[in-house]
């Protein structure tokens, strides 16, 4: 377990460090940011004096290293349009998408997990062809069109809960339903193959011949293996919603993380930009360690690999 | 005459027969391939025959209903915020979708198969190198890196298609890697070398044709994929930039109007729905009817 952990940890770290480094090279990417954050009607000589001021004419691999060094000691830098720190900036909003992405996730699990143990105990019944459906149906509905009826049917028409904001409970109800169906096809699916590879196997077999009830080897004996892959599929699909968030924020107003890449991304704000960017990765990296870590721990065979 | 073209022939029972017949079967990969060809007919006929300009806009033609709300047939899907017919920019807005869609989707082909294949070939470093790049391309949030490079360089048809195809091909390399493990254990490719084919031929002759099934069906879930993507960069404002109708376009110009006359929005979403739809479905029934054995 201990050589297991110290690999698959030495790999996530490699991995944060090339992220970084593209992240960081997003400043470079679409020319000189001296130019770009003197603005337009700029003289040769301010864009000089940005330059040297902001350490542009430094070589790269330095400047890299420092942006690096510090982002470690949680200095990501200054925006360019909210001028204030980054971090401080990303900080207060962090609560509001890491909230919405743990309703998510719970509200996408507490939806797909049933509906995948169903169609797996009840293989090509109606109930598995009505989950099956809702899969396919769900994966071709683009999250802001969803977003946009749920407002028109929820916020308008029925006029039970708000369409934008962050002031009260209500108003993560339909974030929490964008975001989390986004999740629910792969989970059920998932859900749904694991559940069928268990219960064909020779143990349940011997558990149903022994006599204990149908909902006790369901339960009991064939999810408790099968929900080990649906756990790490949650945590990385926790990963990739706080990077989807910025579409759902947007929609609602939620003025979370996702929203404020939305807002630095509109307005050219690159330091903040570049931060979101690692943010979001470092929180997918964290994520997907965490599973494989939780994987390793309940199921030794995956150790040796 | 008609006595002998009326008894069948019987032909010999060929794996190609097989699949056809599966394929004449699967209820799901017919609808698919159905509404599909009638989008690709739409995007293809109605900009050469349709009466409307999907540009032209009229200030007294503004916001009419389309047909079945109370509208007339002047304007059968009716006409958005600008007075522009709406059944004239969906047909645009279709080309678009497909364009970007069909583009991304190859780039994305190339890049994903070439790894996947060179990774499940040699495997050993290779292979650890190649899973290093998927690790990281995975952690990068897509919508946000695209988001981002698009508002940097300038969003417009060519821009959304390279960044898309330079994000989506991680899962034609990691189901390529593994469809290449299994083709590379088999007899033939042990022939191959042994015979001395140069590895290209190798990796060409043997080993492509026999994983280009399942490249085929990536391929489809990846060109949904693009395109709805498309569609949300669109609707963020960073993507395809207006008069340019993309679908996620129009979305995003019915939002103000959402609470007067929603068809606005709904009708570029449910064709948007239809497509994303109706291109899975093709993708799933491709892999039922090409791999039977390995379904659910």
């Amino acid at each position: 377990m201990l050589s297991f952990f110290v690999k698959r940890l030495a790999l996530a770290v490699l991995v944060a460090l090339t992220v970084s480094a593209i992240s960081f090279s997003l400043l470079f990417l679409a020319g000189d940011p001296a130019v770009a954050l003197a603005g337009e009607n700029a003289t040769p000589a301010d864009i000089a004096r940005i330059r040297e001021i902001q350490g542009f004419d430094r070589p790269l691999i330095v400047q890299y290293l420092d942006w690096l060094f510090r982002a470690l000691q949680g200095d990501l830098g200054r925006s360019w349009y909210f001028h204030l720190p980054v971090t401080e900036l990303i900080g207060d909003r962090l609560s509001t998408t890491m909230t919405l992405g743990m309703t998510s996730i719970l509200f996408a699990l507490a939806l797909a997990m049933p509906m995948g143990i169903a169609a797996a105990v009840w293989q090509n019944s109606i109930i598995d062809r009505v989950a099956l459906f809702i899969a396919v149906v769900g994966q071709a509905i683009p999250s802001f069109w969803f977003a946009l009826m749920l407002i028109v049917v929820f916020a308008v028409n029925l006029g039970i809960l708000p369409s934008s904001g962050a002031d009260s409970w209500q108003s993560f109800v339909l974030p929490t339903i964008v975001l989390g169906y986004y999740a629910t096809p792969a989970i059920m699916r998932l859900t749904r193959a694991g559940m069928l590879e268990v219960l064909s196997a020779d143990y349940i077999r011997t558990a149903r011949a022994k006599g204990l009830s149908p909902a006790k080897v369901v339960f009991k004996h064939a999810l408790r293996n099968a929900v080990i892959p649906v756990i790490s599929l949650a945590a990385v699909q926790l990963g990739f919603m706080l990077g989807g968030s910025i579409v759902v924020e947007s929609i609602f107003a939620l003025h979370g993380a996702g929203y404020l890449a939305w807002e630095s991304i509109s307005r050219n704000d690159l330091p903040t930009m570049q931060a979101l960017i690692l943010i979001f990765a470092m929180f997918y990296i964290f994520f997907t360690l965490l599973a494989d870590l939780l994987n390793a721990w309940m199921d030794p065979r995956l150790r040796l690999r | 005459m008609t006595a002998i073209s009326s008894t069948p022939i019987e032909l010999p029972w060929t794996p190609r027969r097989a699949m056809a017949q599966r394929a004449r079967r699967h209820k799901g990969l017919i609808f698919g391939l159905g509404v599909m060809v009638l989008i690709v007919l739409f995007a293809l006929l109605v900009p050469m025959f349709w009466i409307h300009d999907p540009y032209k806009q009229s200030l007294l033609e503004r916001m009419k209903p389309p047909v079945f709300l109370g509208g007339s047939w002047i304007h059968p899907l009716g006409t958005d915020t600008l007075g522009r017919d709406i059944l004239a920019r969906l047909a645009k807005g279709a080309q678009v979708s497909l364009t970007i869609g069909a583009f991304a989707a190859t780039l994305s082909a190339l890049i994903g198969s070439t790894l996947g294949i060179l990774a499940g070939y040699f495997g050993g470093r290779v292979d650890a190198a190649v899973s290093f790049l998927i690790n990281v391309r995975l952690a990068m949030p897509v919508v946000l890196v695209a988001l981002a490079v698009v508002a940097l360089f300038g969003g417009s048809i060519l821009v959304v298609t390279l960044v898309l195809g330079l994000l989506l091909w991680d899962r034609f390399v990691v189901v390529l890697r593994a469809a290449t493990m299994q083709v590379r254990a088999l007899e033939y490719v042990a022939a191959a070398e042994v015979l001395g084919a140069p590895l290209p031929r190798v990796l060409w002759k043997d080993i492509l044709p026999n994983v280009m099934n399942t490249l085929i069906v990536i391929f489809t879930l990846e060109m949904a994929h693009a395109i709805i993507l498309e569609a949300a960069l669109s609707f963020l404002g960073i993507g395809v930039q207006p008069p340019t109708p993309s679908w996620g376009l129009m979305i995003a110009e019915g939002k103000e109007m959402l609470f007067f006359e929603p068809w606005l929005i709904t009708i570029p979403g449910v064709a948007l729905f239809f497509l994303v739809l109706s291109i899975n479905m093709l993708g799933d029934g491709m892999r039922d009817i090409t791999a039977p054995e390995g379904r659910n």
